[in-house]
């Protein structure tokens, strides 16, 4: 263990790595890191039942020879036009709100592509509340952004419905365009219920 | 088989007016933190900045959208000393949320996605951009015009690990 919380103005005091935890608020389920050739999409499968909610942690970046990518999502391989989602963002300058229905895929998480500053990934939050229930429409919450330093960037809040009362057992990241680079990661955790 | 994480790995609440309060030797045994705080400000409608592994160079920047009851805005900073990650707080207090991803990866920039604000006077979020390639291991927070950020504030850091 090692002392984290170093200084406080001119107080000094302690913290200690990992020695409080909460236990059992959040688990890991999966990990996917993408290598050096790319993928063309990230798909989580065989989600348990056994969680209140989901959340995606994303950091990413496309292959694609653009400034930015978004990311479309599918769960259940679902490819069907049962989708929506609506987004308010701020790219810098402005603010801008608009809304997909009835489509194939949830359209969230800008982030940088390939001609954008080397090294820079955009990050992307998901939550999907309620995942496992069978009597509603699921809904998911998305925090995302990326910032190229004067050269472009956004941060917005999504919501998305998928129209399906069926539990969630997958979850599909496609890139709108190209591949996704090598690092992005995505991880999958649940968090249990009481 | 699934793993238990987000363990809270250091918390405080000032005893006194500070103008920083700084986690240092963060280990890199996480795969992503998140900072929550509840902070009262020096004045109103202002916000809290970051600045990691004591870097003063210009090698910050964010990208901002906001509400404040009455108009919706976006802004930017570049090449900053610093990521003015949280803002909208109040001398009543405000909160800021933090997600560091892959934080100590050295390969990449480092991306920081939060939120923030105040119910009476804003919400935000924000997305900053630290252009280093180091793992991060110290965070420093302080109050954007050097002010203080009062005794009672909150202060939490929590690590996530993916398995």
């Amino acid at each position: 263990m090692s002392p984290i919380l170093d200084s406080i103005g001119s107080v000094k005091a302690y913290g200690w790595g990992s020695l409080v935890s909460v236990p059992n608020s959040f688990e890991s389920i999966a990990t996917y890191s993408v290598g050096s050739g790319g993928s063309s999409s990230i798909e989580f499968t065989s989600i348990p039942a056994t969680y209140s909610h989901l959340q995606v942690r994303v950091i990413a970046r496309g292959t694609n020879a653009s400034s930015s990518i978004y990311q479309k999502i599918q769960f259940n391989s679902d490819t069907s036009s049962v989708y929506a989602d609506h987004y308010l963002l701020g790219d810098g300058a402005s603010t801008s709100a608009g809304a997909s229905v009835n489509a194939a895929f949830i359209g969230v998480g800008s982030t940088t592509a390939a001609n954008a500053t080397a090294s820079i990934f955009g990050s992307i939050i998901i939550d999907i509340l309620d995942y496992a229930n069978t009597n509603k429409f699921k809904t998911i919450r998305n925090l995302e952004g990326f910032d190229v330093n004067g050269s472009g960037g956004m941060v917005a809040l999504t919501s998305g419905l998928w129209r399906s009362t069926s539990a969630v057992t997958s979850i599909k990241f496609t890139p709108s365009a190209g591949n996704f680079a090598q690092y992005s990661s995505f991880a999958l955790y649940g968090i249990p219920g009481a | 088989m699934a793993t238990a994480t987000y363990d809270c790995i250091a918390t405080t609440t000032l005893g006194s007016d500070q103008t920083d309060v700084t986690f240092s030797s963060i280990s890199g045994s996480y795969t992503d933190l998140v900072l929550v705080c509840w902070v009262k400000t020096s004045s109103n409608d202002i916000g809290l900045r970051v600045q990691f592994n004591s870097d003063t160079g210009s090698n910050y920047s964010v990208t901002q959208v906001f509400g404040n009851g009455t108009i919706a805005g976006s802004n930017r900073q570049s090449s900053q000393t610093s990521i003015r990650w949280a803002n909208n707080l109040s001398t009543n207090g405000g909160i800021g949320i933090m997600n560091l991803q892959n934080y100590s990866n050295t390969t990449t920039y480092k991306s920081i996605v939060c939120r923030g604000g105040f119910a009476s006077h804003g919400t935000m979020a924000s997305v900053g951009l630290w252009r280093s390639t180091n793992a991060i291991n110290t965070m420093k927070i302080f109050d954007e015009d050097s002010g203080s950020m009062a005794s009672g504030s909150t202060f939490a850091l929590y690590g996530i690990k993916a398995e």
